[in-house]
C-alpha cells in the first residue's frame, strides 16, 4: 500500500513542518475509509487486513495494466480477486504449511483418490527380510583391495598429515616452519596406494592392554567416519589429542571434527582449548558452530573473548534481547548493551534502538490511556491495530505522523522530535 | 514454442529406483520396533515423506498414530514411540525432555530415533548428556535422494546452505560424497569429473574414500560426467529475479518438494489446491522454461486448441461420440484443468509483478549486471528501502549491488546499512554481519590485499601464520570479482541487440537476454574443452578450488560403444548449497542445443528469498 510517493516520503523526513505534515495527514485520511486506519503502519497490521488493503487498491492496478495495450482486452476481460503474498514465510505460515503437511498425510488414509498431491508408486508387498541393498552396509564395509584406486586424489585444500612424525602436532610445524618461507606439507597419500600406517605413539605398554584394539588417529578417525565404535579415551596426551584433531579436519567430516571437539572440551581446560583452536580456524569454526547449537553462550562469549574477537562479542550479546519479551526489561537490557565493544558504527545504531525503544514504550503508554479514555477522537475514529512497540523507526514515524502531527516539538511523540533525536 | 531438439538425445536414467530404495530401507526400519507404534515426524521431513510413502505403506508397518514433531510434550498413549527426525541439536533435546517427563511420571516406554540421512555424533552426545543414552535406540535411513522429476533429485537439506558456507561446519561434507556414491554405484560407474569450490573438492575426495571402501561391480554406465558447484562461485545468479515460469512460480508461489499451492485467486474456486509440477503436467511441461512473455501466447493458444478439440463433438453420431467419449474426453478435461490453473497462475503472477513496479525493478537489476548508472540503481534501492516494500528483496538488492561492484563505497555502506536498520529495525546488525561474513554485502577496503576477514584473523595470530590461513579463508569474505568475470566470460550480451525472447540464442533468454548465468556458462565452458585449461584467469578470479579428473576406465571395455557413448552426454550436475530453476531451465536449454542431457542433483531447490532467509537474524 502507497499512498505517498518516494519524492514525498524523503519531504517527509527532511523538510516536515507541521503545515505540511497536516496536509499529509489529511491527505491519507481522504483517501481511506475508516476500516483501514493506519495505512503506513504496515508492519502494525496483521494478514488478513492487509488482504482487505489489496482489494482496496484494485483500481490502481488496472489502472496501471491499462497502459500495457496489448494486454488490455486480455486483462479487462479476466476476472482477478486480490490476493496476498506474505513476503516473510514467518512462523505461522509454516506452521500452516507444516499441518497441511500432516493433515495431507491422514488424508491418504481415508481416500484413495490422490491425484493432485501425491505420487502413486506401487508397493510391491515383498518381504521385508528381502531388502538386498542397504547404503549403511556398503559404506560400513571394511573391505579393502588392494587395487588401483579408481579416481585419482585431489589436494583438497587441508594440508596432508605425514604419516612418518606423529609425534607432532600440525600446528607445532605451522609456526615452527613459517618463518623460514620454505614450508611444504608432506605430500604423502597422493603418488602411492600403498596404506602408511603412523607409528605407534610413545606410551607405556600397560596401557595398551586396556583397550580391544589400539587404533592410531587416522584410524580412529576413519573409523569414526563409518560410524564404528571407537574409544578417544586414549588419547590424552596434548599431542595425540591434536594429532587426534587435525586428521579429523584433513577427513573433511564436520561430524567426526564436532565428536573430536566435544571430547577436547571435556578433557582439556578452556584455556589450552582456546589457544590451540586459534591456530585451526576449521576446527574453531565447527565448536563455534557446536556451541551456537548447544546455546553454550557463556562459554561461546569466553571463547571470543579469549580470541579478541571483540565485536563478535557485542553482536552476541546484543543478540539476547531478542528472546526478553518484556519491554522494560528489553529496554533495560538495550542499555546495558550500550557499553559493549561495537564497531563506532554498529554503536550508534543500538544507542538508536535503546532510544528508540525507551521513547516507544512512553508513547504506548500514552497513547494506550487516551484510547481507553475514548476522549482524543483520532483513536476513536482509528482505532490502533497493534501496540506500536519494537517497531522500525520508519514504522515509528509513520505512527507519530498519523495520531500526533499537531503536537509541539516538545512532546516525544511528535513526529518532528522523533526527526530530530533520530537523524 | 518448440526448440530445435536435437533427435539424438539420451535417454535419462530411471531415478524411481531411488524412491524404492528409500522406501524399503524406511519399512525395515520400521519393522525393527515391531509391535503397535506412533510415529513422529519432523516438520521438514513430511513433505518428501510423501513423495516416497503413504499412509497406508506406514500403517502396514503398524504405524498407529502420526505426529509432527512440534517442540511440545507428547499426547501419545502409545507404548512405542518412533522419531523420524534429521540430526539436529535441537530436536534430540526435546525427545530427552520427552523420555526424562515420561520417567519422572514412572511411565515405562520404547523410544526408537531414526536420523536421516545420517546419525551426527553431537547428537548422541545429548543423549548421553541428558541420561537417556541406553533408554532409546537410534538408527539412520539412508534417504538421501528424493527425484523431484526426472531431471531433477534433490536431497532437500536446505540447511546445507548456511551450516556449510555461513557456519563454516562441514556436517554434509560426507553427506555430499554419500550421495555421489549412492548415484555412483547406481547409475556410474562415472568417467569424468569436473568441479569448481571448496566444498565441491571435500565432497569429491569424501567420495573417492567410499568408492575405494566398497566394492565396484562392473557395469554400464548410465551417467557418465559428473560437475561439482558450490552455490558461492556464484551468488549473483540466485540473487536475480526470476522470469521463466517454473522459476517465477517458486519465487511467487513457493514451489515446495515439487508440489505447489496455489491459492483460491488462482484456481477461481473457493479453495486452495495443491499441484505437482513436474514434467508429467503436459501443459506446465511446454512452458516450464519459457520466458514469462512468451506464456501467455502459449496459454491462449493452448485454449483455442483445446476448444477446437471440444467442438468437433457437434456433428458426431453416437458412434463417433462415444468414441470420443472413451477416448478423447478424459484427456481433454485433464488439459482442461491444467490449462486453467496456469492460466490463474499466470493471472496472478501478472498482478503481482506490476503491483511492485516488475519492470523498474528488472531494470535496476539489469544495470547492476551491466555496471551502468549505479548511482540510479542506489537510488531505486533507497527508495524501495524507505518505502518498507519488502524486507528481504531491499536485502536482495544491496548484496547484488554488493557482489556486482565488487562491495559498496564505505560512505554508501554506511547510510544504506543505517536507512535499512531504520527501516526494518536495529535487530537486523545481526544479519548484516552475517552478510559482510559471507561476503555478500561488504565494504570496499581501499588498496587492501587480504580480505577483511583475513586481515583481522592475520592480526589475532601476530602475522605469523596469516600467509597458511589465506587458502582456508578463501571462501569466506571473499572478492566476488564479478566485473572481471562478466567481460572474461562474455556473461552480459550488448544491450543494442534485439534479443528475441520466443527463440532465444543462448541461455541468457531466462534473464530477458540481460545475463547468462555464471554457474551454468561455467558448466558450457568446462565441458566445451573437456576441463579447465584456457580458463586459467577466470578460475583464479573465482579463487581456485578446480579440478578435473578422469577415472580408470575397469570393467567396460566390452561394453556396446553406443551405450557408452550416450553416457558420456549424460552429465550430472552437482549444485551444493542449492540451485534455482533459472538454473535448471538454463542447463536444459544448453543440454537441447549441445545435444547433452542434464541432470540436477542439488542440497535443495533454491531462489533469492530463500537463500536471504537463511542468512536472516533477527529473530531468535
Amino acid at each position: 500500500m502507497e499512498l505517498l510517493s518516494s519524492s514525498e516520503y524523503k519531504y517527509l523526513k527532511t523538510e516536515l513542518t507541521s503545515d505540511q505534515l497536516f496536509s499529509v495527514h489529511s491527505a491519507i485520511s481522504l483517501q481511506l475509509p475508516a476500516a483501514i486506519a493506519q495505512p503506513e503502519v504496515v508492519q502494525l497490521l496483521s494478514e488478513e487486513e492487509e488482504e482487505e488493503e489489496e482489494e482496496e487498491e484494485e483500481p490502481l492496478q488496472l489502472k496501471m495494466m491499462k497502459s500495457k495495450p496489448d494486454e488490455e482486452d486480455y486483462w479487462n476481460s479476466s476476472k482477478f480477486k486480490a490476493f496476498t503474498f506474505d513476503d516473510e514465510d514467518d512462523e505461522f505460515s509454516r506452521l500452516k504449511e507444516s499441518k497441511q503437511a500432516v493433515n495431507s498425510i491422514r488424508r491418504l488414509v481415508e481416500e484413495d483418490d490422490d491425484e493432485d498431491d501425491v505420487e502413486k508408486v506401487s508397493w510391491s508387498g515383498e518381504p521385508v527380510g528381502s531388502i538386498s541393498w542397504s547404503v549403511r552396509e556398503t559404506a560400513a564395509s571394511n573391505q579393502r583391495t588392494d587395487r588401483e584406486p579408481a579416481f585419482p586424489k585431489i589436494n583438497a585444500d587441508t594440508p596432508t598429515i605425514s604419516r612418518s612424525h606423529s609425534g607432532y602436532s600440525l600446528s607445532s610445524l605451522f609456526k615452527g616452519k613459517t618463518k623460514t618461507g620454505s614450508f611444504q606439507f608432506t605430500d604423502s597419500l597422493s603418488d602411492s596406494s600403498v596404506r602408511l600406517y603412523a607409528p605407534e605413539l610413545r606410551k607405556p605398554k600397560s596401557e595398551y592392554k586396556d583397550y580391544v584394539s589400539d587404533w592410531s588417529p587416522e584410524e580412529t578417525v576413519h573409523r569414526m567416519q563409518q560410524g564404528k565404535a571407537v574409544s578417544l579415551e586414549k588419547f590424552r596426551s596434548l599431542q595425540d589429542k591434536l594429532l587426534l584433531l587435525d586428521f579429523s579436519v584433513s577427513a573433511h567430516d564436520g561430524n567426526v571434527i564436532t565428536a573430536v571437539l566435544i571430547y577436547l572440551k571435556r578433557t582439556l581446560s578452556k584455556e589450552v582449548l582456546f589457544r590451540e583452536l586459534e591456530s585451526r580456524q576449521t576446527a574453531l569454526r565447527h565448536f563455534i558452530h557446536y556451541l551456537t547449537e548447544t546455546r553454550d553462550q557463556r562459554l561461546l562469549l569466553e571463547l571470543l573473548r579469549a580470541l579478541g574477537r571483540t565485536e563478535d562479542v557485542a553482536l552476541l550479546q546484543y543478540k539476547e534481547h531478542l528472546s526478553i519479551a518484556d519491554e522494560n526489561k528489553r529496554r533495560d537490557f538495550l542499555k546495558s548493551c550500550l557499553s559493549l565493544p561495537f564497531s563506532p558504527e554498529d554503536s550508534a545504531h543500538v544507542q538508536d534502538h535503546y532510544t528508540l525503544l525507551e521513547r516507544q514504550i512512553i508513547i504506548e503508554a500514552t497513547d494506550r490511556q487516551a484510547e481507553r479514555g475514548g476522549k482524543v477522537e483520532i483513536f476513536q475514529k482509528f482505532p490502533r491495530r497493534a501496540s506500536i512497540l519494537n517497531m522500525p523507526l520508519i514504522t515509528t514515524l509513520y505512527y507519530c505522523c498519523f495520531y500526533h502531527y499537531t503536537e509541539s516539538e516538545g512532546t516525544y511523540s511528535s513526529p518532528l522530535n522523533v526527526r530530530q533525536t533520530f537523524r | 514454442m518448440a526448440h530445435s531438439a536435437r533427435r539424438d538425445s539420451p535417454e535419462l536414467p530411471d531415478f524411481s529406483l531411488l524412491k524404492r530404495l528409500a522406501r524399503d530401507q524406511l519399512i525395515y526400519l520400521l519393522e525393527q520396533l515391531p509391535g503397535k507404534k506412533d510415529l513422529f515426524i519432523e516438520a521438514d521431513l513430511m513433505s518428501p515423506l510423501d513423495r516416497i510413502a503413504n499412509v497406508s505403506t506406514l500403517k502396514q508397518h503398524e504405524v498407529d498414530k502420526l505426529y509432527k514433531v512440534e517442540y511440545k510434550p507428547v499426547i501419545s498413549t502409545s507404548d512405542q514411540l518412533c522419531f523420524l527426525i534429521r540430526p539436529r541439536i535441537q530436536t534430540v533435546k526435546w525427545i530427552c525432555d520427552v523420555a526424562n517427563a515420561d520417567k519422572a511420571a514412572g511411565k515405562f516406554r520404547r523410544y526408537k530415533l531414526i536420523f536421516t540421512p545420517q546419525k551426527f555424533y553431537a547428537c548422541e552426545a545429548v543423549l548421553e548428556e541428558q541420561g537417556i543414552f541406553g533408554d532409546v535406540t537410534t538408527d539412520e535411513w539412508a534417504f538421501y535422494l528424493l527425484p523431484l522429476d526426472d531431471d531433477i533429485v534433490s536431497l532437500e537439506l536446505p540447511e546445507f546452505f548456511r551450516d556449510n558456507f555461513l557456519a563454516g561446519d562441514q556436517r554434509w561434507v560426507r553427506t555430499a560424497g554419500s550421495t555421489l556414491h549412492l548415484l555412483h554405484s547406481i547409475y556410474g560407474p562415472f568417467s569424468k569429473i569436473y568441479g569448481i569450490g571448496r566444498c565441491s573438492k571435500m565432497a569429491y575426495e569424501s567420495w573417492r574414500e567410499q568408492v575405494e571402501e566398497g566394492e565396484t561391480k562392473a557395469r554400464q554406465a548410465e551417467i557418465g560426467n559428473v560437475f561439482l558447484i558450490d552455490r558461492d562461485v556464484d551468488f549473483v545468479t540466485p540473487l536475480c529475479s526470476q522470469v521463466v515460469y517454473e522459476g517465477l512460480v517458486d519465487d511467487i508461489f513457493r514451489i515446495k518438494c515439487g508440489c505447489v499451492e496455489f491459492g483460491p485467486d488462482v484456481t477461481s474456486s473457493d479453495k486452495s489446491m495443491k499441484v505437482m509440477l513436474n514434467s508429467q503436467d503436459k501443459v506446465f511441461n511446454e512452458i516450464r522454461n519459457e520466458h514469462f512473455s512468451n506464456v501467455f501466447g502459449f496459454l491462449s493458444q493452448k485454449a483455442r486448441n483445446l476448444q477446437t478439440a471440444y467442438d468437433k463433438r457437434r456433428g458426431m453420431d453416437i458412434k463417433q461420440m462415444k468414441t470420443f467419449v472413451s477416448e478423447e474426453l478424459k484427456g481433454l478435461k485433464q488439459e482442461h484443468r491444467l490449462l486453467s490453473l496456469h492460466i490463474g497462475a499466470s493471472e496472478s503472477i501478472m498482478k503481482k509483478k506490476t503491483k511492485q513496479d516488475f519492470q523498474e525493478l528488472l531494470k535496476t537489476e539489469h544495470s547492476l549486471l551491466e555496471g551502468f548508472e549505479i548511482r540510479e540503481c542506489i537510488s531505486f534501492i533507497e527508495e524501495h528501502i524507505s518505502r518498507q516494500v519488502s524486507m528481504i528483496e531491499s536485502l536482495r538488492l544491496l548484496c547484488l549491488l554488493s557482489i556486482t561492484e565488487n562491495g559498496l563505497l564505505p560512505k554508501d555502506y554506511r547510510s544504506l546499512k543505517a536507512q535499512y536498520l531504520q527501516s526494518y529495525g536495529v535487530d537486523h546488525l545481526l544479519t548484516f554481519a552475517n552478510l559482510r561474513q559471507l561476503g555478500l554485502l561488504v565494504e570496499q577496503q581501499p588498496g587492501e590485499t587480504l580480505t577483511v576477514m583475513e586481515s583481522k584473523v592475520g592480526k589475532l595470530v601476530n602475522d605469523k601464520t596469516a600467509g597458511k590461513l589465506t587458502d582456508a579463508f578463501s571462501s569466506l569474505a571473499k572478492k566476488s570479482n564479478f566485473r572481471a568475470l562478466s567481460k572474461k566470460l562474455n556473461l552480459v550480451p550488448k544491450s543494442d541487440e534485439e534479443y528475441d525472447l520466443r527463440v532465444p540464442r543462448d541461455m541468457a533468454y531466462i534473464f530477458s537476454g540481460a545475463y547468462i548465468p555464471l554457474s551454468c556458462k561455467l558448466i558450457e565452458q568446462v565441458l566445451e574443452r573437456d576441463g579447465w585449461t584456457g580458463l586459467e584467469e577466470v578460475t583464479r578470479l573465482l579463487n581456485g578450488h578446480e579440478f578435473a579428473v578422469t577415472g580408470s576406465t575397469t570393467g567396460s571395455s566390452g561394453a556396446d560403444s553406443r551405450a557408452k557413448n550416450d553416457a558420456q552426454r549424460i552429465v550430472l550436475v552437482m549444485f551444493l548449497g542449492g540451485c534455482t530453476f533459472s538454473e535448471i531451465s538454463a542447463l536444459r536449454f544448453l543440454g537441447r542445443e549441445r545435444g547433452y542431457k542434464f541432470i540436477v542433483v542439488t542440497t535443495a531447490i533454491t531462489n533469492s528469498s530463500r537463500l536471504i532467509e537463511a542468512l536472516l537474524d533477527n529473530h531468535v
